[in-house]
C-alpha cells in the first residue's frame, strides 16, 4: 500500500519517511482498533441486557399478578392483607410507608446536607475540607444494617423519652436515621455543584459589598440550584430504595396512616417480609412481590431520570 | 535594574489652569503588598482625584491589578496577602474600614464580564436588594436608571426578565457596569474592562467611561496605551511593583520625565 501523501517533505533526517513507512504497514494496531471497540460495546451492552432482563421478568410476573388482582384495586386499595383468609392487595399502605419514611429522611438530610455543603464549599479551608469531606463520605460506607440496628436499639428508645406514645417499631426513627444516612450524599454532591460555580461570581458579589454568607446564599446556592436539587432527588431515590433500616426499625404493620409514631411498612420491607416467609411460587402473594417491586422500580427510575435531567440542565448554566 | 530601584517617582502634581482644585479620593502612602513572599507593590505613593479618569498602565505583572484590588480590598480574598502602609478613601483609613461598607462605595468591574446566572433585572437589582432596598417601584426605577447610565437600556428593556447569559460579551460588560452603578458608588474600579471585548463594544464602553466620569471617579487598568490616552485625565505608569511616573495623561504621553515611561508608551518594551 502506498501512502496517499506524496513525499513532499524536504526533511533530511528521514524521520518522516520512517513514520510514513510504519503507517503503511498493516499492523496489529489496526486489528486492535477494530476489535477492541466491539468488545467494549459488548460489555456495555451486557449491563443494558441485564437491566432489560430484570425489567422483562418484573413485567411478565406483574401481568400475571394483575390477572387475579385488578389493577385499580391494587393501586387504590388502602388495605393490604396478603396472608389473611380474605386477602386484600392494596399497595397504598406500602406507598404511604415509603413516602413518609423518605419524606422524613429528606426533611432531615436536605437542610443539614445543604448547610454542610455551604460550609465545605464556602468556608472550610483546604485543610479542613481535606479531612471533613472524606470523613463525611466514610459515613456513606456504613452498612445499612448497622443504621437499622442503631435506629431500633438506640434512636427509638431515645425518642420514646420525648414521645411516650411512640411504638417500639415506628416509621419516625428509621426515617430520621435514613436522613442521617443520606446526608453525606447530599452534602457531597451539593458541594461539588457549589464549587463548580465560577469564582468570578463570588467576586462580583463581594465587590458589591456582600458578606460571605450573603454571597453564598444569594449567588452561589441559586447558581448551583439545579445541582443541589439533583442531589436531593438522588437522596430521595436512595431513601425510597432503602430496605434494611425500615425493615428492622419500623416493623411490618401494613398501616395506612399519617401517624409517624406508628409502625408502617415500606415497599422494600414488604418484599423482605414476603420473600423471607414462605410464599408458595405461583400464589397471589408471590406475584404481588413483583407488582410491588415493579412499582418501586418505576418510582426510583423516574427519580433518577429526573435527577439526570436536572443535572444536565445545570451543566448548561455557565 | 539598578536604575529602577533607585528611581524615585516624579509625582509633581501641580494643578494647572483649573478653576477648582480636584479633591483626592484615594491617597496611598508607602503602600506595600505581598503575596506570600512575592513583593507585588513597593512603597506606592499615589493620590487619585475625584471625578477624573485615572489610568494605570504598565507591563503585565507590574502590579496594576494588585493596586486596583487593594483600593477595594479584593486582594484580601487571597489569604496569603499582606498589606502594609496607609491607604485612604476620602478621609477614612480604608485598610481598617468595614470591608462591605468600603466595597459598596467603591464599585468594581472585572476583566471578564461576570454577570450572575440570574435575569438582567435581578443582576442590576442585586446590589440595592442586598443593601436593604425592597420596594418594587424603587427597584424598578434603580434598574432602569442604572441600565440607562450604562447605555444598555434600549437594548434590554424588552427582555429584563431573561437570563443575563443571553447577552453578548459587550452587553454583559455594560450590564456589570450597570450592576455596579445601581448602588451609586463614588468610585468605579475597572480592571482591563475591554480586554475581552471586540472593537465596537470597546468603543461603547470607552464612551460610557467618558460619560460616567461626571458622576463617579474612575480608576482603570489598561494595557492599551491608546485607550489610556483617549479616556484618562491622569496616568500612572507602574513597573515591577513601583510607580515610575504619575502625571496628567498628556504629559505622560507627550513629555514624560522618565525615559522608561517614554520607552513604554512608545512601545519600545512591554
Ligand atoms: N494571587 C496571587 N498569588 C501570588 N502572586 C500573585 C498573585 N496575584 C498576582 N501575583 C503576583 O504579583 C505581581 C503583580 O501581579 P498583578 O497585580 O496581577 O499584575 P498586573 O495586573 O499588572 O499584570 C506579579 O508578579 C504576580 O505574579
Ligand atoms: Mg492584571
Amino acid at each position: 500500500m502506498t501512502s496517499p501523501f506524496q513525499a513532499s517533505s524536504n526533511s533530511s533526517s528521514g524521520i518522516r519517511d520512517l513514520i510514513r513507512h510504519n503507517q503503511d504497514k498493516k499492523s496489529f494496531r489496526k486489528t486492535i482498533e477494530v476489535w477492541i471497540p466491539r468488545f467494549l460495546f459488548l460489555l456495555a451492552f451486557l449491563s443494558v441486557l441485564t437491566t432489560l432482563g430484570i425489567l422483562i421478568i418484573l413485567l411478565t410476573e406483574t401481568i400475571e399478578f394483575f390477572k387475579t388482582v385488578p389493577v385499580l384495586d391494587f393501586f387504590t386499595g388502602t388495605v393490604l392483607k396478603p396472608l389473611s383468609q380474605t386477602p386484600a392487595f392494596g399497595i397504598l399502605p406500602l406507598v404511604m410507608g415509603t413516602l413518609v419514611s423518605s419524606g422524613i429522611a429528606i426533611l432531615v438530610a436536605g437542610p443539614i446536607g445543604l448547610m454542610a455543603a455551604i460550609y465545605l464549599s464556602e468556608y472550610a479551608s483546604r485543610r479542613v475540607r481535606s479531612v471533613l469531606k472524606p470523613a463525611l463520605e466514610l459515613l456513606a460506607g456504613v452498612p445499612t444494617i448497622v443504621y437499622g440496628f442503631f435506629a431500633f436499639t438506640f434512636v427509638t428508645p431515645l425518642l420514646r423519652q420525648w414521645i411516650p406514645s411512640l411504638e417500639a417499631t415506628n416509621i419516625l426513627s428509621p426515617g430520621l436515621v435514613m436522613g442521617v444516612m443520606i446526608i453525606p450524599m447530599i452534602a457531597s454532591l451539593s458541594e461539588d455543584a457549589m464549587r463548580s460555580v465560577p469564582q468570578a461570581m463570588r467576586e462580583g458579589s463581594a465587590a458589591l459589598g456582600s458578606t460571605k454568607l450573603e454571597t453564598a446564599l444569594k449567588v452561589v446556592v441559586p447558581a448551583a440550584l439545579s445541582g443541589i436539587i439533583a442531589s436531593f432527588v438522588l437522596g430521595i431515590s436512595r431513601a425510597l430504595g432503602e430496605t434494611m433500616i425500615v425493615a428492622i426499625a419500623s416493623g411490618s404493620s401494613k398501616n395506612f396512616t399519617f401517624d409517624i409514631t406508628e409502625s408502617m411498612q415500606t415497599m422494600t420491607a414488604y418484599i423482605v417480609e414476603v420473600t423471607s416467609g414462605d410464599a408458595a411460587a405461583g400464589s397471589t402473594v408471590y406475584y404481588s412481590l413483583y407488582a410491588v417491586a415493579m412499582t418501586l422500580f418505576a418510582t426510583t427510575l423516574l427519580m433518577n431520570l429526573l435527577a439526570g435531567k436536572i443535572a444536565r440542565k445545570f451543566r448548561e448554566v455557565y | 535594574m539598578t536604575t529602577l530601584t533607585n528611581y524615585r517617582p516624579a509625582t509633581r502634581l501641580r494643578v494647572v489652569a483649573r478653576t477648582e482644585a480636584p479633591k483626592p479620593i484615594f491617597t496611598t502612602e508607602d503602600l506595600n503588598v505581598w503575596y506570600g513572599t512575592t513583593h507585588a507593590l513597593k512603597n506606592i505613593d499615589l493620590t487619585i482625584y475625584e471625578n477624573e479618569v485615572t489610568a494605570i498602565i504598565g507591563p503585565s505583572g507590574c502590579g496594576k491589578s494588585t493596586y486596583l484590588k487593594t483600593l477595594n480590598r479584593m486582594v484580601e480574598t487571597d489569604p496569603a496577602v499582606r498589606i502594609a502602609g496607609t491607604a485612604k478613601f476620602k478621609e477614612t483609613d480604608l485598610l481598617h474600614a468595614t470591608v462591605e461598607r468600603l466595597r459598596s462605595e467603591v464599585g468594581m468591574v472585572f476583566q471578564k464580564p461576570n454577570p450572575f446566572p440570574k435575569s438582567i433585572y435581578d443582576n442590576v437589582a442585586y446590589g440595592p436588594k442586598l443593601h436593604g432596598i425592597r420596594k418594587k417601584a424603587m427597584l424598578d426605577e434603580i434598574v432602569e436608571n442604572s441600565l440607562k447610565k450604562a447605555a444598555l437600556w434600549d437594548e434590554v428593556k424588552d427582555r429584563l426578565s431573561s437570563s443575563a447569559f443571553g447577552l453578548s460579551g459587550g452587553q454583559q460588560q455594560r450590564l456589570c457596569i450597570a450592576r455596579s452603578l445601581a448602588i451609586e458608588p463614588s468610585v468605579l474600579l475597572m480592571d482591563e474592562p475591554t480586554s475581552a471585548l471586540d472593537p465596537v463594544s470597546t468603543n461603547k464602553v470607552e464612551e460610557l467611561i467618558r460619560e460616567l466620569k461626571k458622576d463617579v471617579s474612575i480608576v482603570i487598568v489598561t494595557h492599551n496605551m491608546q485607550q489610556a490616552a483617549r479616556i484618562s485625565d491622569r496616568t500612572a505608569f507602574f513597573l515591577h511593583g513601583e510607580v515610575v511616573e504619575y502625571d496628567r495623561t498628556e504629559t505622560i504621553f507627550e513629555r514624560p520625565s522618565s525615559h522608561l515611561t517614554d520607552d513604554y508608551v512608545n512601545g519600545r518594551f512591554g
